[in-house]
Protein backbone atom coordinates (compact mmCIF):
# COMPACT_ATOMS: atom_id res chain seq x y z
CA UNK A 1 0.00 0.00 0.00
CA UNK A 2 3.27 2.25 0.82
CA UNK A 3 4.19 2.21 -2.57
CA UNK A 4 0.89 3.43 -4.37
CA UNK A 5 0.71 7.13 -5.57
CA UNK A 6 -1.65 9.15 -4.55
CA UNK A 7 -3.82 8.60 -7.21
CA UNK A 8 -3.89 5.02 -7.42
CA UNK A 9 -4.75 4.83 -3.46
CA UNK A 10 -7.81 6.91 -4.78
CA UNK A 11 -8.58 4.41 -7.21
CA UNK A 12 -8.35 1.44 -4.50
CA UNK A 13 -10.28 3.24 -2.41
CA UNK A 14 -12.57 3.86 -4.59
CA UNK A 15 -12.57 0.20 -5.31
CA UNK A 16 -12.30 -1.27 -1.75
CA UNK A 17 -9.59 -2.90 -2.53
CA UNK A 18 -9.05 -1.44 1.15
CA UNK A 19 -10.33 1.11 3.62
CA UNK A 20 -8.66 4.51 4.51
CA UNK A 21 -8.70 2.92 7.99
CA UNK A 22 -6.37 0.42 6.86
CA UNK A 23 -4.26 2.54 4.83
CA UNK A 24 -4.17 5.32 7.81
CA UNK A 25 -3.20 1.92 10.12
CA UNK A 26 -0.41 0.55 8.13
CA UNK A 27 1.57 4.08 6.91
CA UNK A 28 0.92 4.79 11.29
CA UNK A 29 3.17 1.62 11.55
CA UNK A 30 5.63 2.64 8.98
CA UNK A 31 6.41 5.70 10.81
CA UNK A 32 6.42 4.30 13.83
CA UNK A 33 9.11 1.77 12.96
CA UNK A 34 11.03 3.54 10.17
CA UNK A 35 10.93 7.19 11.31
CA UNK A 36 13.69 7.02 13.81
CA UNK A 37 15.58 6.70 10.93
CA UNK A 38 15.03 9.65 9.02
CA UNK A 39 13.51 11.90 11.69
CA UNK A 40 10.94 13.11 9.12
CA UNK A 41 7.83 13.63 11.59
CA UNK A 42 7.74 16.76 14.91
CA UNK A 43 4.48 15.67 15.42
CA UNK A 44 2.51 11.97 15.11
CA UNK A 45 -1.50 12.53 15.38
CA UNK A 46 -2.15 8.92 15.32
CA UNK A 47 -5.48 9.11 17.13
CA UNK A 48 -7.03 12.27 14.98
CA UNK A 49 -5.70 10.66 12.01
CA UNK A 50 -7.29 7.35 12.53
CA UNK A 51 -10.60 9.41 13.36
CA UNK A 52 -10.46 11.06 9.76
CA UNK A 53 -10.15 7.76 8.00
CA UNK A 54 -12.54 6.58 9.62
CA UNK A 55 -15.25 9.45 8.95
CA UNK A 56 -13.78 9.16 4.85
CA UNK A 57 -14.70 5.31 5.11
CA UNK A 58 -18.18 6.45 6.51
CA UNK A 59 -18.63 8.76 3.86
CA UNK A 60 -17.32 6.32 0.94
CA UNK A 61 -19.84 3.53 2.22
CA UNK A 62 -22.86 6.15 2.02
CA UNK A 63 -21.79 6.51 -2.27
CA UNK A 64 -19.70 9.92 -1.49
CA UNK A 65 -16.24 10.26 -3.62
CA UNK A 66 -14.04 12.69 -4.72
CA UNK A 67 -10.39 12.12 -5.52
CA UNK A 68 -8.38 12.85 -2.29
CA UNK A 69 -11.56 11.18 0.11
CA UNK A 70 -9.42 9.11 2.89
CA UNK A 71 -5.98 9.99 1.35
CA UNK A 72 -3.55 10.30 3.76
CA UNK A 73 -0.97 13.46 3.85
CA UNK A 74 1.08 14.97 6.44
CA UNK A 75 1.94 18.49 6.40
CA UNK A 76 5.16 20.90 7.51
CA UNK A 77 5.09 22.05 10.39
CA UNK A 78 4.59 25.68 9.65
CA UNK A 79 0.96 25.21 8.87
CA UNK A 80 -1.46 26.12 11.58
CA UNK A 81 -3.15 23.17 12.48
CA UNK A 82 -5.98 23.82 15.22
CA UNK A 83 -5.38 21.83 18.47
CA UNK A 84 -2.02 20.69 17.10
CA UNK A 85 1.27 21.86 18.02
CA UNK A 86 2.75 24.01 15.26
CA UNK A 87 6.44 24.70 16.09
CA UNK A 88 8.00 25.93 12.59
CA UNK A 89 10.64 23.71 14.19
CA UNK A 90 11.90 26.24 16.59
CA UNK A 91 11.99 26.26 20.63
CA UNK A 92 10.57 29.44 19.99
CA UNK A 93 7.38 27.57 19.13
CA UNK A 94 7.68 24.58 20.49
CA UNK A 95 4.58 24.74 23.07
CA UNK A 96 2.47 26.58 20.84
CA UNK A 97 -1.30 25.04 19.65
CA UNK A 98 -2.41 26.77 16.78
CA UNK A 99 -5.71 28.23 17.48
CA UNK A 100 -6.98 27.81 13.82
CA UNK A 101 -6.25 26.15 10.41
CA UNK A 102 -4.39 27.60 7.43
CA UNK A 103 -6.65 28.03 4.38
CA UNK A 104 -4.49 25.01 3.16
CA UNK A 105 -5.21 22.81 5.62
CA UNK A 106 -8.51 23.50 5.80
CA UNK A 107 -9.26 22.87 1.98
CA UNK A 108 -7.21 19.56 2.10
CA UNK A 109 -9.69 18.69 5.28
CA UNK A 110 -12.58 19.48 3.30
CA UNK A 111 -11.18 17.25 0.40
CA UNK A 112 -11.39 14.52 2.83
CA UNK A 113 -7.60 14.21 3.28
CA UNK A 114 -6.59 12.09 6.59
CA UNK A 115 -3.79 13.90 8.34
CA UNK A 116 -0.62 11.83 9.82
CA UNK A 117 0.88 14.69 11.37
CA UNK A 118 3.35 17.73 11.30
CA UNK A 119 7.17 17.23 9.46
CA UNK A 120 10.29 18.68 10.35
CA UNK A 121 12.32 21.43 8.88
CA UNK A 122 15.04 24.02 8.68
CA UNK A 123 13.74 26.28 11.42
CA UNK A 124 10.95 29.03 10.27
CA UNK A 125 11.74 27.66 6.85
CA UNK A 126 15.40 28.74 6.83
CA UNK A 127 17.76 26.74 5.90
CA UNK A 128 18.11 24.45 2.60
CA UNK A 129 19.18 20.94 4.51
CA UNK A 130 17.27 20.40 7.43
CA UNK A 131 20.03 20.71 9.69
CA UNK A 132 18.25 24.36 11.25
CA UNK A 133 15.55 22.13 13.38
CA UNK A 134 15.17 22.32 16.91
CA UNK A 135 14.23 18.89 16.89
CA UNK A 136 17.14 17.84 14.73
CA UNK A 137 18.15 17.31 11.04
CA UNK A 138 16.15 15.24 8.52
CA UNK A 139 18.36 12.30 6.56
CA UNK A 140 17.95 11.58 3.29
CA UNK A 141 16.78 7.76 2.80
CA UNK A 142 18.39 7.48 0.06
CA UNK A 143 22.08 7.92 2.37
CA UNK A 144 20.82 8.26 5.88
CA UNK A 145 24.38 9.82 6.06
CA UNK A 146 22.97 13.09 3.51
CA UNK A 147 21.08 15.88 3.66
CA UNK A 148 17.34 15.42 2.03
CA UNK A 149 17.40 19.18 1.53
CA UNK A 150 15.35 22.11 3.09
CA UNK A 151 13.56 23.77 4.06
CA UNK A 152 10.96 21.08 3.42
CA UNK A 153 12.96 18.43 5.02
CA UNK A 154 10.77 16.40 6.68
CA UNK A 155 8.16 16.44 3.85
CA UNK A 156 10.89 14.92 1.43
CA UNK A 157 12.19 12.60 3.46
CA UNK A 158 8.76 11.26 4.70
CA UNK A 159 7.45 10.63 1.21
CA UNK A 160 10.73 9.34 -0.28
CA UNK A 161 10.81 6.69 2.76
CA UNK A 162 7.03 5.37 1.52
CA UNK A 163 5.68 6.92 5.02
CA UNK A 164 2.92 9.04 3.76
CA UNK A 165 2.17 9.14 -0.06
CA UNK A 166 2.49 13.22 -0.41
CA UNK A 167 2.86 16.32 1.87
CA UNK A 168 2.71 20.12 1.91
CA UNK A 169 5.77 22.25 1.52
CA UNK A 170 6.51 25.48 0.69
CA UNK A 171 9.02 27.25 -1.18
CA UNK A 172 10.83 30.98 -0.85
CA UNK A 173 13.97 29.90 -2.21
CA UNK A 174 13.51 26.52 -3.41
CA UNK A 175 12.49 25.10 -0.17
CA UNK A 176 10.27 22.66 -2.05
CA UNK A 177 12.08 21.92 -5.17
CA UNK A 178 15.67 21.53 -3.93
CA UNK A 179 14.53 18.51 -1.25
CA UNK A 180 12.02 17.00 -3.94
CA UNK A 181 15.30 17.06 -5.85
CA UNK A 182 17.17 15.38 -3.56
CA UNK A 183 15.05 12.54 -2.77
CA UNK A 184 13.63 11.82 -6.25
CA UNK A 185 10.29 13.56 -5.71
CA UNK A 186 8.50 15.56 -7.64
CA UNK A 187 7.56 19.02 -6.07
CA UNK A 188 6.07 22.25 -7.56
CA UNK A 189 5.71 25.28 -6.74
CA UNK A 190 3.21 27.21 -7.81
CA UNK A 191 2.85 31.28 -8.98
CA UNK A 192 3.13 33.48 -6.18
CA UNK A 193 -0.07 33.82 -4.73
CA UNK A 194 -1.91 30.91 -6.43
CA UNK A 195 -2.13 29.38 -3.29
CA UNK A 196 -3.30 31.21 0.23
CA UNK A 197 -0.57 32.23 2.71
CA UNK A 198 -3.47 32.37 5.65
CA UNK A 199 -1.94 30.27 8.13
CA UNK A 200 1.21 29.67 7.22
CA UNK A 201 4.06 31.10 9.24
CA UNK A 202 5.24 33.92 7.47
CA UNK A 203 9.34 33.55 6.92
CA UNK A 204 9.90 36.23 3.61
CA UNK A 205 6.34 37.47 2.40
CA UNK A 206 6.87 37.96 -0.64
CA UNK A 207 8.48 34.79 -1.72
CA UNK A 208 6.29 32.30 0.56
CA UNK A 209 4.35 29.96 -1.39
CA UNK A 210 2.49 27.01 -0.20
CA UNK A 211 3.21 23.65 -2.57
CA UNK A 212 3.91 19.87 -2.92
CA UNK A 213 6.21 17.18 -2.90
CA UNK A 214 4.57 14.03 -4.14
CA UNK A 215 5.78 11.10 -6.06
CA UNK A 216 4.54 12.03 -9.76
CA UNK A 217 2.89 15.57 -11.66
CA UNK A 218 -0.46 13.67 -11.22
CA UNK A 219 -0.61 13.90 -7.83
CA UNK A 220 0.98 17.07 -7.59
CA UNK A 221 -2.22 18.16 -9.97
CA UNK A 222 -4.50 16.65 -8.12
CA UNK A 223 -2.88 18.70 -4.95
CA UNK A 224 -2.78 21.53 -6.31
CA UNK A 225 -6.49 21.42 -7.51
CA UNK A 226 -8.10 21.29 -4.22
CA UNK A 227 -5.79 24.21 -3.01
CA UNK A 228 -5.26 26.66 -5.47
CA UNK A 229 -7.71 29.89 -5.66
CA UNK A 230 -8.46 33.30 -4.36
CA UNK A 231 -8.44 33.90 -0.51
CA UNK A 232 -9.39 37.01 1.11
CA UNK A 233 -8.04 36.19 4.29
CA UNK A 234 -4.18 36.43 2.33
CA UNK A 235 -3.77 40.20 1.48
CA UNK A 236 -1.35 38.81 -1.56
CA UNK A 237 -3.52 36.00 -2.91
CA UNK A 238 -3.92 36.01 -6.44
CA UNK A 239 -7.24 36.75 -7.99
CA UNK A 240 -7.17 34.23 -10.90
CA UNK A 241 -9.13 31.61 -12.53
CA UNK A 242 -7.74 28.09 -11.36
CA UNK A 243 -7.04 25.94 -14.59
CA UNK A 244 -7.98 22.21 -14.39
CA UNK A 245 -4.60 20.77 -13.66
CA UNK A 246 -5.55 16.66 -14.01
CA UNK A 247 -7.10 17.67 -17.31
CA UNK A 248 -3.86 19.32 -18.67
CA UNK A 249 -1.52 16.28 -18.17
CA UNK A 250 -2.90 14.22 -20.65
CA UNK A 251 -2.16 16.91 -23.70
CA UNK A 252 1.07 16.04 -26.02
CA UNK A 253 4.06 17.68 -26.04
CA UNK A 254 3.92 18.48 -29.67
CA UNK A 255 4.75 22.39 -30.07
CA UNK A 256 6.20 23.31 -27.06
CA UNK A 257 9.39 25.72 -26.86
CA UNK A 258 11.41 24.68 -23.86
CA UNK A 259 14.59 27.28 -23.64
CA UNK A 260 17.63 26.72 -21.70
CA UNK A 261 19.53 29.14 -20.13
CA UNK A 262 23.01 29.39 -20.93
CA UNK A 263 23.86 30.69 -17.50
CA UNK A 264 22.60 27.52 -15.74
CA UNK A 265 24.95 24.93 -17.65
CA UNK A 266 28.73 26.17 -16.62
CA UNK A 267 31.27 25.52 -14.44
CA UNK A 268 29.36 25.40 -10.91
CA UNK A 269 27.00 22.55 -12.04
CA UNK A 270 28.16 19.04 -11.42
CA UNK A 271 29.27 17.26 -14.53
CA UNK A 272 27.22 14.69 -13.79
CA UNK A 273 24.32 16.35 -13.14
CA UNK A 274 24.51 18.15 -16.71
CA UNK A 275 24.75 14.55 -18.43
CA UNK A 276 21.33 13.73 -16.84
CA UNK A 277 19.63 16.99 -17.99
CA UNK A 278 20.68 16.79 -21.26
CA UNK A 279 19.31 13.06 -21.18
CA UNK A 280 15.94 14.04 -20.03
CA UNK A 281 16.17 17.19 -23.05
CA UNK A 282 17.04 14.41 -25.49
CA UNK A 283 13.71 12.65 -24.13
CA UNK A 284 11.73 15.81 -24.07
CA UNK A 285 12.80 16.08 -27.67
CA UNK A 286 11.34 12.55 -28.72
CA UNK A 287 8.20 13.65 -27.22
CA UNK A 288 7.97 16.49 -29.50
CA UNK A 289 9.08 19.53 -27.79
CA UNK A 290 11.72 21.74 -28.74
CA UNK A 291 14.63 23.35 -27.41
CA UNK A 292 16.54 26.87 -27.95
CA UNK A 293 19.07 28.72 -25.61
CA UNK A 294 17.90 31.53 -24.06
CA UNK A 295 19.77 34.20 -21.51
CA UNK A 296 18.70 35.07 -17.95
CA UNK A 297 21.79 37.20 -17.65
CA UNK A 298 20.92 38.58 -14.01
CA UNK A 299 21.37 35.20 -12.62
CA UNK A 300 24.66 35.52 -11.00
CA UNK A 301 23.23 38.13 -8.38
CA UNK A 302 20.20 36.09 -7.74
CA UNK A 303 21.67 34.50 -4.18
CA UNK A 304 22.76 38.00 -3.49
CA UNK A 305 19.20 39.37 -4.12
CA UNK A 306 17.26 36.79 -2.62
CA UNK A 307 19.24 36.78 0.88
CA UNK A 308 19.07 40.50 1.41
CA UNK A 309 15.31 40.90 0.89
CA UNK A 310 14.61 37.84 2.42
CA UNK A 311 16.46 38.23 5.63
CA UNK A 312 14.97 41.88 5.69
CA UNK A 313 11.32 40.48 4.85
CA UNK A 314 12.27 37.69 7.85
CA UNK A 315 13.67 40.35 10.08
CA UNK A 316 10.63 42.18 10.35
CA UNK A 317 7.93 39.10 10.24
CA UNK A 318 10.00 37.69 13.32
CA UNK A 319 9.86 40.78 15.45
CA UNK A 320 6.75 39.61 16.59
CA UNK A 321 8.02 36.71 18.69
CA UNK A 322 8.64 38.83 21.90
CA UNK A 323 7.94 36.21 24.72
CA UNK A 324 4.38 37.90 25.48
CA UNK A 325 1.49 37.24 23.69
CA UNK A 326 2.56 33.70 22.97
CA UNK A 327 5.73 30.95 21.86
CA UNK A 328 8.80 30.95 24.39
CA UNK A 329 9.21 32.98 27.59
CA UNK A 330 13.06 32.81 29.50
CA UNK A 331 13.10 32.25 32.98
CA UNK A 332 12.86 34.78 35.67
CA UNK A 333 13.07 38.35 33.43
CA UNK A 334 14.31 40.97 35.58
CA UNK A 335 12.75 43.69 33.17
CA UNK A 336 10.63 44.12 29.81
CA UNK A 337 13.51 44.55 27.87
CA UNK A 338 15.65 41.75 29.78
CA UNK A 339 12.44 39.28 28.28
CA UNK A 340 12.51 40.08 24.99
CA UNK A 341 16.56 39.99 24.55
CA UNK A 342 16.83 37.19 26.35
CA UNK A 343 13.76 34.89 25.47
CA UNK A 344 14.57 35.50 21.36
CA UNK A 345 18.45 34.63 22.24
CA UNK A 346 17.35 31.13 24.05
CA UNK A 347 15.11 30.32 21.39
CA UNK A 348 16.03 30.94 18.01
CA UNK A 349 18.55 29.37 16.50
CA UNK A 350 22.05 30.44 15.34
CA UNK A 351 20.45 30.51 10.92
CA UNK A 352 17.72 32.48 11.71
CA UNK A 353 19.31 34.71 14.45
CA UNK A 354 21.95 35.24 11.53
CA UNK A 355 19.24 36.12 9.31
CA UNK A 356 17.52 38.68 11.55
CA UNK A 357 20.54 40.44 12.09
CA UNK A 358 21.42 40.70 8.24
CA UNK A 359 17.79 41.44 7.47
CA UNK A 360 18.05 44.98 10.39
CA UNK A 361 21.23 45.39 8.75
CA UNK A 362 19.74 46.24 5.04
CA UNK A 363 16.91 47.94 6.55
CA UNK A 364 18.82 50.26 9.01
CA UNK A 365 19.42 53.96 8.75
CA UNK A 366 22.52 54.77 6.26
CA UNK A 367 22.54 51.29 4.83
CA UNK A 368 18.85 50.70 3.09
CA UNK A 369 19.97 52.27 -0.13
CA UNK A 370 22.90 50.31 -0.53
CA UNK A 371 21.36 46.95 0.35
CA UNK A 372 17.46 46.45 0.35
CA UNK A 373 16.44 49.49 -2.48
CA UNK A 374 19.43 47.85 -4.45
CA UNK A 375 18.27 44.62 -4.09
CA UNK A 376 15.04 45.16 -5.18
CA UNK A 377 16.22 46.79 -8.40
CA UNK A 378 17.69 43.96 -9.45
CA UNK A 379 15.13 41.90 -8.19
CA UNK A 380 12.92 43.34 -11.08
CA UNK A 381 15.85 43.08 -13.92
CA UNK A 382 15.74 39.23 -12.42
CA UNK A 383 11.92 39.65 -13.25
CA UNK A 384 12.63 41.29 -16.80
CA UNK A 385 14.97 38.17 -17.45
CA UNK A 386 12.42 35.87 -17.67
CA UNK A 387 9.75 38.23 -19.35
CA UNK A 388 11.85 38.44 -22.31
CA UNK A 389 12.46 34.62 -21.97
CA UNK A 390 9.37 33.71 -21.95
CA UNK A 391 8.56 36.27 -25.21
CA UNK A 392 10.51 33.38 -27.22
CA UNK A 393 9.96 30.14 -25.16
CA UNK A 394 7.01 28.33 -22.95
CA UNK A 395 8.77 27.09 -20.49
CA UNK A 396 12.45 27.36 -19.29
CA UNK A 397 14.59 23.99 -17.93
CA UNK A 398 17.55 23.42 -16.44
CA UNK A 399 19.25 21.50 -13.36
CA UNK A 400 17.37 21.96 -9.84
CA UNK A 401 20.42 21.97 -8.11
CA UNK A 402 24.65 22.41 -9.39
CA UNK A 403 25.25 19.47 -6.73
CA UNK A 404 23.83 16.18 -5.04
CA UNK A 405 22.47 16.34 -1.46
CA UNK A 406 25.28 17.10 0.84
CA UNK A 407 27.05 15.18 3.69
CA UNK A 408 25.33 16.08 7.05
CA UNK A 409 26.96 19.02 8.78
CA UNK A 410 29.27 19.59 5.35
CA UNK A 411 28.29 22.87 5.09
CA UNK A 412 27.09 23.69 8.82
CA UNK A 413 29.86 26.39 9.34
CA UNK A 414 29.85 28.34 5.75
CA UNK A 415 26.61 29.60 5.62
CA UNK A 416 27.03 30.76 2.45
CA UNK A 417 28.51 27.54 1.10
CA UNK A 418 24.79 26.54 1.33
CA UNK A 419 23.12 29.59 0.08
CA UNK A 420 25.22 29.58 -3.32
CA UNK A 421 23.43 25.75 -3.28
CA UNK A 422 20.37 27.83 -3.95
CA UNK A 423 21.50 29.65 -7.09
CA UNK A 424 18.97 27.55 -9.83
CA UNK A 425 16.12 28.21 -7.35
CA UNK A 426 15.56 31.26 -6.12
CA UNK A 427 14.88 32.99 -9.22
CA UNK A 428 11.49 32.11 -9.74
CA UNK A 429 10.97 33.07 -6.21
CA UNK A 430 12.31 36.80 -7.03
CA UNK A 431 10.43 36.31 -10.16
CA UNK A 432 7.12 35.26 -8.77
CA UNK A 433 6.93 32.36 -11.42
CA UNK A 434 6.41 28.42 -10.59
CA UNK A 435 8.49 26.09 -10.62
CA UNK A 436 8.57 22.21 -10.40
CA UNK A 437 11.56 19.98 -9.82
CA UNK A 438 10.84 16.26 -11.37
CA UNK A 439 13.62 13.27 -10.61
CA UNK A 440 15.40 12.19 -13.91
CA UNK A 441 18.60 10.32 -12.67
CA UNK A 442 20.65 8.91 -9.96
CA UNK A 443 23.96 9.44 -10.05
CA UNK A 444 25.88 6.93 -6.86
CA UNK A 445 22.91 6.30 -5.79
CA UNK A 446 21.68 9.62 -5.35
CA UNK A 447 18.86 11.16 -6.85
CA UNK A 448 18.68 13.81 -9.48
CA UNK A 449 16.83 16.40 -10.00
CA UNK A 450 15.46 18.62 -13.61
CA UNK A 451 13.82 22.04 -12.95
CA UNK A 452 11.28 23.55 -14.95
CA UNK A 453 10.08 26.98 -14.67
CA UNK A 454 6.95 28.39 -16.62
CA UNK A 455 5.06 31.96 -16.62
CA UNK A 456 2.89 33.32 -14.41
CA UNK A 457 -0.10 31.08 -13.76
CA UNK A 458 0.87 28.51 -15.96
CA UNK A 459 1.09 25.35 -13.20
CA UNK A 460 -0.93 23.21 -15.88
CA UNK A 461 2.27 23.47 -18.09
CA UNK A 462 4.64 22.32 -15.39
CA UNK A 463 2.42 19.87 -14.89
CA UNK A 464 1.89 18.35 -18.82
CA UNK A 465 5.86 18.05 -19.23
CA UNK A 466 6.30 16.26 -16.47
CA UNK A 467 3.44 14.02 -16.56
CA UNK A 468 4.94 13.49 -20.39
CA UNK A 469 8.15 12.63 -19.09
CA UNK A 470 6.82 10.46 -16.21
CA UNK A 471 4.73 8.67 -19.01
CA UNK A 472 8.13 7.66 -20.56
CA UNK A 473 10.58 7.84 -17.99
CA UNK A 474 10.69 5.90 -14.21
CA UNK A 475 12.64 7.60 -12.22
CA UNK A 476 10.07 8.89 -10.17
CA UNK A 477 9.06 5.11 -9.13
CA UNK A 478 12.54 4.43 -7.70
CA UNK A 479 12.40 3.79 -3.59
CA UNK A 480 15.38 4.32 -1.54
CA UNK A 481 16.68 0.67 -0.35
CA UNK A 482 15.64 0.00 2.89
CA UNK A 483 12.21 2.05 2.67
CA UNK B 1 31.72 47.77 4.18
CA UNK B 2 32.50 45.13 6.84
CA UNK B 3 30.99 45.20 10.10
CA UNK B 4 33.05 45.74 13.10
CA UNK B 5 32.09 43.88 16.41
CA UNK B 6 30.44 47.09 17.57
CA UNK B 7 28.28 47.39 14.61
CA UNK B 8 27.15 43.78 15.32
CA UNK B 9 26.33 44.60 19.12
CA UNK B 10 24.07 47.21 18.29
CA UNK B 11 22.30 45.21 15.45
CA UNK B 12 21.99 42.73 18.35
CA UNK B 13 20.09 44.86 20.36
CA UNK B 14 18.14 46.68 17.42
CA UNK B 15 16.80 42.90 16.74
CA UNK B 16 16.50 42.37 20.35
CA UNK B 17 18.28 39.47 20.34
CA UNK B 18 20.47 39.17 23.99
CA UNK B 19 24.23 37.83 22.37
CA UNK B 20 26.97 37.54 24.48
CA UNK B 21 29.84 37.48 23.80
CA UNK B 22 30.72 34.50 22.18
CA UNK B 23 28.23 34.99 19.93
CA UNK B 24 28.98 38.62 19.05
CA UNK B 25 32.42 37.20 18.00
CA UNK B 26 31.39 34.46 15.53
CA UNK B 27 28.13 36.63 14.18
CA UNK B 28 30.43 39.29 13.46
CA UNK B 29 32.89 36.55 11.43
CA UNK B 30 29.53 34.95 10.00
CA UNK B 31 27.68 38.00 8.87
CA UNK B 32 30.73 39.47 7.13
CA UNK B 33 31.18 36.08 5.21
CA UNK B 34 27.59 36.68 4.42
CA UNK B 35 28.28 40.17 3.61
CA UNK B 36 31.27 39.90 0.99
CA UNK B 37 29.31 37.45 -0.93
CA UNK B 38 25.90 40.07 -1.32
CA UNK B 39 28.68 43.10 -1.68
CA UNK B 40 28.50 41.94 -5.16
CA UNK B 41 25.46 43.06 -6.03
CA UNK B 42 27.54 46.56 -5.66
CA UNK B 43 28.49 45.94 -9.60
CA UNK B 44 25.37 45.28 -11.00
CA UNK B 45 24.27 48.76 -12.76
CA UNK B 46 20.35 49.69 -11.58
CA UNK B 47 20.23 52.81 -13.27
CA UNK B 48 16.56 54.21 -13.92
CA UNK B 49 15.62 50.76 -12.47
CA UNK B 50 12.05 51.07 -10.35
CA UNK B 51 12.54 48.56 -7.15
CA UNK B 52 9.59 45.44 -7.27
CA UNK B 53 8.14 44.89 -3.73
CA UNK B 54 5.62 42.27 -5.31
CA UNK B 55 6.46 39.58 -7.55
CA UNK B 56 2.80 40.23 -9.48
CA UNK B 57 3.03 43.97 -8.69
CA UNK B 58 -0.30 43.85 -6.81
CA UNK B 59 -1.38 46.51 -4.56
CA UNK B 60 -3.40 45.93 -1.24
CA UNK B 61 -6.98 45.18 -1.60
CA UNK B 62 -9.35 47.64 -0.21
CA UNK B 63 -12.28 46.06 1.44
CA UNK B 64 -15.65 47.68 3.19
CA UNK B 65 -14.22 49.06 6.91
CA UNK B 66 -16.54 46.05 9.03
CA UNK B 67 -16.00 43.87 11.14
CA UNK B 68 -15.24 40.47 10.16
CA UNK B 69 -13.47 38.64 13.04
CA UNK B 70 -15.35 37.15 15.84
CA UNK B 71 -13.38 37.65 19.27
CA UNK B 72 -11.28 34.70 20.50
CA UNK B 73 -9.33 36.35 23.30
CA UNK B 74 -9.92 33.57 25.31
CA UNK B 75 -8.37 31.31 22.79
CA UNK B 76 -5.60 33.63 21.99
CA UNK B 77 -4.42 34.00 25.79
CA UNK B 78 -4.30 30.55 26.22
CA UNK B 79 -1.13 30.12 24.67
CA UNK B 80 0.40 33.31 26.22
CA UNK B 81 3.42 32.41 28.95
CA UNK B 82 1.56 34.53 31.67
CA UNK B 83 -2.38 36.34 31.56
CA UNK B 84 -4.62 37.21 34.38
CA UNK B 85 -7.92 38.76 34.02
CA UNK B 86 -7.88 38.74 30.33
CA UNK B 87 -4.41 41.16 30.28
CA UNK B 88 -0.86 39.75 29.04
CA UNK B 89 1.15 39.87 31.79
CA UNK B 90 4.80 41.41 31.61
CA UNK B 91 7.58 42.94 33.55
CA UNK B 92 6.64 45.72 35.76
CA UNK B 93 7.58 48.69 33.43
CA UNK B 94 6.71 51.74 35.48
CA UNK B 95 8.33 52.00 39.24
Amino acid sequence: MHQLTLANISKALAAKQFSAHELTTHLLARIKQLDPQVNSFITVTEDAALQQAQAADQLRSEGQSSALLGVPLAHKDLFCTQGVRTSCASKMLDNFIAPYNATVIEKLNQAGCVSLGKLNMDEFAMGSSGETSFYGASKNPWDLERVPGGSSSGSAAAVAARLVPAATGSDSGGSIRQPAAFTGLTGIKPTYGRISRWGMTAYASSFDQAGFLAHNAEDCALLLQATAGFDERDSTSAQQPVDDYPAALTQPLQGIRIGLPKEYFDDRLDARIGDAVHTAIEQLKQLGATFVEVSLPSLPHAVATYYVIASAEASTNLARFDGVRFGYRCEAPKDLEDLYLRSRNEAFGEEVKRRIMMGTYALSTGYYDAYYLKAQKIRRLIKNDFTNAFEQVDLILGPTTPNLPWQLGAKANDPVAAYLEDIYTVPANLAGIPGLSMPAGVIDGLPVGVQLQAPYFQEARLLQVAHQFQQHTDWHTRTPAGF
Amino acid sequence: MALERCDVEKLAYLARLGLDDAQLDSSTASLNTVLDMINAMQAVNTDNVTPLANPLEATQRLRTDTVTESNQRDDYQALAPAVENGLYLVPKVID
